[in-house]
C-alpha cells in the first residue's frame, strides 16, 4: 500500500545524490549541443541494469499553438521508430477498414471549437494515466505502469481481448489483426495483441534522451513536443509546467495524465 | 566368413556414424555467425545440455525483467539467440531463424515443438541493434545494419 502512496506523490523527498548526477547530466547535454536544435545523441549509452523505480515519472508536454496543421512528422517518426511502416494492409481485408483499424501509436487530432470556429490541432497518444483504467480492466495483467510511469502491455500476457481499449478515453490502443511480417528487433509486436504509445521504452531503456516524435518535431523546427521527467522540479518539462497553462484531456475523469496539452 | 562380413559391417557403420558427426559438427558451425560472441565460446550461457533442455525457462523469466522492469543487460535474450545464431545465404542475407532448417526451426521441427516465439520477436536482426559486439560481427560478415526480414519461416 505504501509503495502505491509512493507512486502517486510527485514531491517524493529531495535525493541531493541523484540532483548532482542530473546537474552533470544537464551539463553533459548542453556539451553536446552543437547549434540551437541541434543535437547529437549518445546512442550508445549503456543498457539499464537495474529495475526501473518510480523516482522518476515520464512524460509528455505538448503545445498545441505550435503543433502544425498538415505536419505529421511525430506519426511518421513513431511509426518509423517502431515498425509501423513495415506493416501492409492484408489481401483479403477491405481499405476503408485498414484504414480505420490498421494499428496507429499516434494520431493527429483536429479539434474545433463550434462556438468560435477557432481551429486546434495536436497528437494524441496513450496519455499514461497514473490510475489507468485500461489497467484496471485487463484481465490477465498484461496492461500495466511501469514503475517510472510508462503504461505499457505485456504482449506475452496479453490475450487480445480488447477490453482495454474498451476502456481508454483517449482511443489510445489499436488491435494487431493479422500477421506482421519484418518486425524490428527493438519492438516485438504480433497478430493478436494490443498495443499503444509506450513513450519509446526501448531508448529509455538505453539511456537516450527523447522519444522518436520529440525528436522529429524538433526536427520540423516546430518544437511542440517536450519530454522529460515529471518528478524532478529542473527538468524543462517540469518548468515548462510550471510557467504555461497546461490542461490533461478529460480531467474531470481524474485520471493525472503524464501526457499534458496547453492552449487545448 | 560371417564374423570378417560383421567386421565390415562394424567399420563401415563405424564409418558412416564418424562422417555423420563431422557433417554435423560442420552443421552446427553453420549456425554460429563468425565472429560473433558464440563463436568464441565453448558453449552458450549455459552448458549445451542445460541450454537444450531449459532455454524456455531462461528466456521466458528473462522476459519478466525485461518487460516489466526494464532490465537490458540479462544473460539470457532472445534477441541474443538471433545475433549469434543467424545464418546467411549467398546473397548476405539472414534466414529467418525459425526456418525448417536454420538455428531454431530445425530443432523445433525435429522435436515437434510449435515456435511462437518469432510470431512477435525478429527472426533476423533488424533495426536498431540491441548488442554492439553482435553488430560488429554482422558488419564483419557483409551484412548492413538495416536489415529487412521477409517471411517470418511458418510452415514447419
Amino acid at each position: 500500500m505504501e509503495k502505491v502512496i509512493d507512486m502517486k506523490d510527485e514531491n517524493d523527498a529531495i535525493n541531493p545524490q541523484r540532483r548532482a548526477f542530473l546537474g552533470v547530466a544537464a551539463g553533459v547535454t548542453a556539451a553536446v549541443t552543437v547549434a540551437p536544435g541541434v543535437l547529437l545523441h549518445t546512442v550508445d549509452a549503456a543498457p539499464r541494469a537495474e529495475p526501473v523505480t518510480s523516482d522518476v515519472r515520464w512524460g509528455l508536454l505538448i503545445d498545441t499553438a505550435k503543433c502544425v496543421d498538415g505536419c505529421s512528422a511525430c506519426v511518421d517518426a513513431c511509426h518509423h521508430e517502431n515498425g509501423l511502416n513495415l506493416q501492409t494492409m492484408p489481401a483479403e481485408q477491405a481499405v476503408k477498414k485498414w484504414e480505420t483499424q490498421k494499428p496507429a501509436w499516434v494520431r493527429k487530432v483536429k479539434l474545433q471549437d463550434n462556438q468560435t470556429g477557432r481551429m486546434t490541432t495536436l497528437p494524441l497518444m496513450c496519455q499514461h494515466c497514473d490510475d489507468p483504467p485500461c489497467v484496471d480492466v485487463c484481465p490477465t495483467g498484461a496492461s500495466f505502469k511501469r514503475a517510472d510511469g510508462i503504461v505499457m502491455v505485456d504482449r506475452h500476457l496479453c490475450i487480445g481481448c480488447r477490453y482495454c481499449m474498451m476502456a481508454c478515453p483517449y482511443k489510445a490502443r489499436s488491435f494487431i489483426h493479422s500477421d506482421v511480417h519484418g518486425q524490428l528487433t527493438s519492438v516485438p509486436r504480433g497478430k493478436g495483441c494490443v498495443e499503444s504509445c509506450n513513450l519509446c521504452v526501448q531508448r529509455r531503456d538505453f539511456g537516450q534522451e527523447s522519444t522518436a516524435c520529440v525528436d522529429a518535431c524538433a526536427a520540423e523546427g516546430h518544437h511542440a513536443i517536450v519530454f522529460g521527467d515529471l518528478k524532478d522540479p529542473d527538468s524543462t518539462i517540469c518548468k515548462l509546467l510550471n510557467e504555461m497553462p497546461s490542461r490533461q484531456l478529460r480531467e474531470d475523469l481524474v485520471l493525472n495524465t503524464g501526457v499534458r496539452y496547453s492552449g487545448v | 566368413m560371417a564374423k570378417s562380413v560383421l567386421t565390415v559391417g562394424l567399420v563401415a557403420l563405424g564409418l558412416v556414424w564418424a562422417l555423420a558427426q563431422t557433417a554435423q559438427a560442420d552443421d552446427m558451425k553453420r549456425y554460429v555467425v563468425a565472429g560473433s560472441q558464440a563463436a568464441k565460446l565453448e558453449s552458450c550461457v549455459e552448458p549445451t545440455e542445460l541450454m537444450r533442455r531449459q532455454h524456455m525457462e531462461f528466456i521466458k523469466h528473462q522476459r519478466i525483467a525485461t518487460v516489466h522492469e526494464g532490465i537490458r543487460i540479462e544473460k539470457y535474450s532472445l534477441s541474443g539467440c538471433v545475433d549469434c545464431h543467424i545464418s546467411y545465404n549467398a546473397e548476405q542475407i539472414p534466414q529467418p531463424i525459425n526456418q525448417a532448417d536454420q538455428f531454431c526451426g530445425a530443432c523445433h521441427a525435429f522435436a515437434a515443438v510449435n515456435l511462437n516465439c518469432f510470431d512477435c520477436h525478429a527472426a533476423v536482426p533488424n533495426g536498431t541493434p540491441l548488442n554492439a559486439a553482435a553488430m560488429a560481427a554482422h558488419d564483419a560478415a557483409g551484412v548492413a545494419a538495416q536489415v529487412q526480414s521477409s517471411r517470418d519461416g511458418k510452415g514447419h
